[in-house]
This record gives C-alpha cells, structure tokens and sequence, in this order.
C-alpha cells in the first residue's frame, strides 16, 4: 500500500488550529509531541517504501516524496518530537514563573506546530514554487517565536531577522521565478515547468546562460537562510532570544530546510551548468562560514550565541560537503544534517533549564554547573561533544566521511582549513565548557534567578531521549544506511 | 490592442515602477513616499493588466486586481498607519545623502541590466526586453534598507523588493502559476502586517522607531 504522504502537513496543521482555538491546556499540551511522533512514524514507513519501490507521488504530482524527503521527514518529525515535548516542561516553567501568559503560551505551541507543518511541505513539494510559500511560511512563524518574550533584545532580533530573512527569502524566490522563466523556454509541458522533477529531466536544454544568473539568486538567497557566511548576522541573535524550544526547532531542522531547498536546485544547476557554478560558491561560503564561526565561538561570552555560531559551523561543514559532491560526500551532508540537527536540538533546549536554574545566558555567570545541577550539566556537555564530533555521536562518522570524500576530490586546501578551524572550536567549546560545569559552584556567584527550579521527569525524558537517539545512530548506521544511500544517489552528481 | 500601443503601455507602467523607486529614495517626507509606494504598486498592477489584455488571459487581469488591492491599497495603507503612529512625519536619518543614494541606485540599474544580459536573450518580446527593470527594483528596495535607519522605510525596502520580484514575474513568464501566486501575495501580506507589529512593538520598548536603538545585541 501506498503512504499517504498528504497527511505529513496536515497532522501538524490540525494540531496547530486546535491549539490555536482551545489553548495551551493539561488536555492539549502534549498533541504536539504525539503529533510530531506520528510524523516519524509516517517517514519510516515512507522511506521503508522508497527505498524498495521509489518515490511516493500525491495530488497529480504536485506533492512527492524520494529518499532524500523521506530522510528529511524522519529529521523533522524526531528534531519535533524532542522540541514539542521539552516545550511542554518549558512552557508550564513559564507559566509558573509568571514569565509568560497563558495567551502566549496558545501562540507558542501553534506556532511551533504551524512551523513544523510548513517543513513537511518544503520536504514533499515537487513545485518549487510551493517550496518557496512554504519556506517564508517558517519565517513567519517563527519570527513571532524569536520575539516570544517580547522584550526589548527579542524585539530587536526578531526585527533583524524578520527584514534579512525576508529579504533573503525574497532573493531566493526571485531565482526561482527566473529559473521558471528559463524553463518555460525550452521544450516541455508549461504547467510542469516548475516542477524539480521535470526540471531535472529538462536540465540539458536549459539554457545555461540565463539559468546562471537564476541559481546565483538561488545560492545566496537560500543560504542566508541557512546561515551561512557571509549573510549569516541574523542568525546569532534570532537563536539567543528565541525561547529554547524555538531555538531548538530553528537550528535543529529549520535551517536544514534552506539547506535541502539549496540542494534540491544543485541537481539541475549540476547537470546544466557543470558543477563548477555551484561548486565554487559553496566552497566560498562554506569557509568564510567555518571561519566566522571559529573566531566568534573563540571570545564568545553568551552560551546560546554559542550554540548558534556552531550552527554556522556545521552549516558550513554540510555546505562544504554539498560542495564536493560525489556520492559520498553528499550522504555525509545528509548524515550530517541528522547528527546536527538532533544534538542541537537537545544543546538548545537544555539552555532552556540552565537559564531556569541560573538566571543567565552568560557563560561567566555559571560556575560548577556539574556540582549544582549535574542533569543540566550532564546534558548539555555531552550534547556539546556530540556536536565536537566525539564517540559515540554520528558526527564523528559524517566528519571523517567528508574529509575521506574531499581528498577523493582534490580538495586538500579547504579539508585543511576545515580541519584547523575544527581543532580551534574544539579546544574553545572545552575552555568554556570547563568554565561553566567545573569547580565547586558556589551558589552566591549566581545572578539572581529562580533558583527553586528543579528539572521535572517531562523536561528530562525529552532530552535523554534526543541523546541516545543521536547515539544510536553514530554506533550502528546500519538502519538508515540504505536510506543515506539511496538519498545521496539522488543528490550527488 | 495594437502591438505599438501595447509596447507603449508597458514601456510607461514598467518604467514607473522604477521611477517610482527613485523617487523613494529622493523624497523626504514619510507621507509623501508611502503614497509614492502606492503608485509603485498601482503601477505594477497595471503591468499586468496590460500583459493580460494584450494577450487575452483572464487569470493575469484578475491577478492584476490583485495586486491593485493588496500592493496599492491595502500593503501601503498598512505603511501609512505605521507612518502616523510615529508623528515622526520627516525621515532625515540616512547613512548616505540623496545624491549619493540616486548615483548608487542608476549604478544598482546597470548591473542589473549588465547580469541579466543572457536572459533577455532568450526571447525578444517586448515584456522581456523590460525586465531587467524587476532586478533592479528589487537592488534599490536592498539599497533602501541598508542605507535607511528608520523602521518603516525598512518596511517600504522590503515591499519594494516584492515589487521587484513581481515585475519580473508578470514581464517574464505572465506570472507564475495561481496556487503559488496566492501562496506569495499571502505571505507578503502577513510579513508586511508583522513588520508592522514589531514597528509598533519598537516604538514601545525604544520610544521610537530609530533602527540604531536596536544595538544590545553583539558579540
């Protein structure tokens, strides 16, 4: 039988509506985390199909999910399950603490599940004109969960990334619609035109000229929303003030989206242009992102900025992948995007419990974190060296796999900048890593804050969760093996 | 519709979009440009319009009401109440000075004619000759951003940069299909509202909308 992949957008779309209509109740609250489960069920059963008997097709073609959906599916619906149900925690700490009203809480949980649905449709659209509706969608949504608190530093990044975003956004539907342009004059259904499927078969009579100028608008429109350098300055700000389940979805899956919409169009720009185009503008990116993140985590003093420039980090690292492009090398990225996005997640989200127990968002204002709240600790430091690439974590194999497929390809030169700026970030996440959960943590260091608060069961399953998930798949690859290959065959050149 | 009289037509309502882009970018008072805004956008419906009465396609002339409601009417009207909220009715906070901004903005045309040199080549009809005009609204509504300090014209940056991007839409392809067409104008209109929000937020928490408040977040 064949999944219905329609209902991927519309669990979470219904949920979100009844959130949005009854509120944020004892009855309601955990819909979005059940909602988000069924998502990965939905995916495994979609990728078990499409690995066996190929892609998934709905609504005349207009929606269709491959290996590489399938996969993206399964991210979204594990990154959701491990957000939605921290949220549940983090929101009745707000609640409790009076720090939010039972109004925002409502718009919270609808917007995390309006968002959600959202990526399922930039996953399983073929249009990619229903891609791009559906990626300003998330922009939307979640500029109005950067500015959850509303005060006067989430106003203003939620203004910052509201305006680069949407101008980002735009650029990239401006390529769009010349890519749509350059489409309609070759040969070939117009009503399909702006269909990737389509667009791949009609890749060799593209005229390559024109579609050039199409994919530049494409590249830097989908990589400022990715995050990566050198459009990268609204990222920082929009993950330190969104609230950290908000965080945790933004930096866990959202920025991915861009990513695997940045990817979709590397496949036809591939085969018309040659790789070289895309080749060299994402190995541009790719480094200045390794750079600028190297140098901010160095001197950084806030640990949710933290957190953020390694986003830019690894965006680059899947951009440099990306770049590389053989078979290989684009399992890597994809493998990646699954390591990153599921230790993110759970390293954003626990910055949720530390700001309760300390107050601060500074990394000088938390000593000996492992001695006061050694769950806290516990959690965030092994989410930190799942992200450094340590064992058991998947990021260590994806790591290995792009520098194995980067010497392949000759690409010594960026594999050693990558590999320095690595070592650098390394050794500063441990100095302020060391520096929060170390010493003896005397408590009259604290800045003032609800010092009662104690990690509930609700807050901790979540978070435990994430983790051995993430170290499940670093230690036997094998279930999503089959997958990552057949995704990356897609995908690579 | 004549062939002549519709290159006429088309030449006169494209080019006023990008005049009126200029003019943003020289006029002062706020009130004064919101309604320059709305030109622009009366102006890019009638674009359409024209394509779609020259070409006999109902689906682009109703668009063009579209757009007439939503880009002329009710996006500037948006624009206008964030204008009068303020009481701050003359912008005078600019990074660059308005000779300076009306010699970048011709340069930010040339280079969107000197890129988009292969792709009017792909056709020789008169719409496409003009589109390179859509590329180079869309540069000056980034240039308006970049230079300008206050929240509304940061607003009117980002709606010029959708004008941009539909110009081209309507000279290039005659619009893209109707599901993503609606799909664009819903999303501008809710980015729009909330940039409105968050204007009205600013001028609560900053006492005013001077974008160079917003500096507490740095590294």
């Amino acid at each position: 039988m064949t999944p219905s992949i329609v209902l991927l957008p519309i669990v979470p779309a219904v949920v979100a509506a009844l959130l949005a209509t009854v509120g944020w109740r004892p009855t309601t609250m955990w819909l979005p985390a059940i909602s988000c489960l069924t998502i990965s069920g939905l995916g495994i059963v979609v990728a078990a199909h499409v690995v066996d008997n190929g892609p998934v097709t709905a609504v005349e073609g207009q929606f269709r999910a491959d290996a590489v959906s399938a996969l993206m599916i399964i991210l979204i619906g594990a990154v959701g399950t491990v957000t939605s149900a921290y949220s549940v925690a983090h929101l009745r700490t707000e609640l409790t603490t009076g720090t939010t009203t039972p109004q925002r809480a409502r718009l919270f949980g609808a917007l995390m599940q309006l968002t959600i649905a959202a990526m399922c449709v930039v996953v399983i659209s073929d249009n990619l004109g229903v891609l791009w509706v559906a990626i300003e969608t998330t922009t939307i949504a979640t500029v109005l969960l950067v500015g959850h608190r509303r005060d006067r530093t989430s106003v203003e990044a939620s203004w910052k990334y509201l305006v680069l975003g949407s101008v980002g956004v735009a650029t990239a539907l401006m390529g769009t619609v010349l890519v749509y342009f350059v489409s309609r004059h070759s040969s070939g259904d117009a009503s399909t035109a702006l269909n990737w499927t389509s667009l791949v078969e009609r890749a060799p009579h593209l005229d390559p000229g024109a579609l050039r100028v199409a994919m530049g608008f494409v590249i830097v429109g989908y990589g400022t929303k990715a995050g990566l350098a050198p459009l990268h300055s609204w990222l920082p700000d929009a993950y330190s003030q969104a609230p950290a389940p908000a965080a945790a979805l933004m930096a866990g899956v959202l920025s991915t989206m861009s990513m695997y919409a940045l990817l979709r169009f590397k496949v036809i720009a591939d085969i018309a242009l040659g790789p070289h185009y895309v080749r060299t503008m994402l190995l541009i990116a790719a480094v200045m992102s390794l750079l600028t993140a190297a140098s901010l985590m160095v001197t950084q003093r806030d640990y949710k900025r933290l957190l953020a420039y390694s986003s830019v980090e690894h965006m680059g690292l899947i951009a440099l992948a990306a770049a590389i492009g053989s078979p290989l090398a684009m399992s890597a990225a994809l493998l990646h995007m699954i390591g990153n996005g599921l230790a993110k997640s759970v390293a954003f989200s626990t910055t949720g419990e530390m700001l309760f127990a300390t107050g601060t968002t500074r990394i000088d204002g938390i000593r000996g974190l492992l001695h006061r709240r050694p769950f806290i600790a516990a959690t965030f430091g092994v989410s930190l060296l799942a992200l450094l690439g340590l064992p058991p974590f998947s990021i260590l194999a994806s790591e290995i796999a792009i520098v194995r497929a980067g010497v392949d390809d000759g690409l010594a030169w960026a594999l050693a900048i990558a590999l320095v700026v690595m070592l650098v970030i390394f050794v500063a996440v441990l100095v302020h890593a060391l520096n929060m959960l170390a010493g003896s943590g005397d408590e009259s260091t604290d800045a003032p804050g609800p010092a009662a608060h104690v990690t509930s069961l609700t807050a901790r399953i979540p978070l435990v969760g994430g983790l051995i998930v993430a170290a499940a798949i670093g230690v036997t690859i094998w279930p999503i093996s089959r997958l990552l290959d057949a995704a990356a065959e897609v995908l690579a050149r | 519709m004549t062939t002549t009289r519709f290159v006429q037509l088309l030449d006169l309502a494209a080019g006023l979009v990008l005049v009126t882009s200029f003019a943003v970018l020289w006029l002062r008072r706020l009130v004064t440009v919101t309604w320059v805004i709305a030109v622009q956008g009366m102006a890019l419906a009638a674009v359409a319009l024209v394509i779609g009465v020259y070409e006999h396609e109902t689906e682009l002339a109703l668009i063009a009401l579209m757009v007439f409601a939503l880009r002329g009417l009710v996006l500037p009207g948006l624009i206008l109440r964030a204008v009068r909220a303020g009481d701050e009715h003359r912008e005078v906070e600019s990074l660059i000075n308005v000779p300076a901004a009306l010699l970048a903005a011709s340069g930010l045309t040339l280079v969107a004619y000197a890129t988009t040199r292969d792709v009017v080549a792909l056709s020789s009809t008169p719409q496409v000759r003009a589109l390179p005009l859509g590329i180079a609204v869309m540069l000056i509504g980034m240039l308006l951003i970049v230079t300008r300090r206050k929240a509304v014209l940061q607003i009117m940056g980002v709606l010029m940069v959708d004008n941009g991007i539909a110009l081209v839409m309507f000279l290039g392809t005659s619009g893209v299909p109707l599901a993503v067409e609606l799909g664009i104008a819903s999303d501008v209109l809710l980015a729009m509202f909330i940039l409105q929000v968050l204007t009205a937020r600013i001028r609560t928490k900053f006492g005013g909308t001077d974008l160079d408040q917003l500096r507490e977040l740095r590294d």
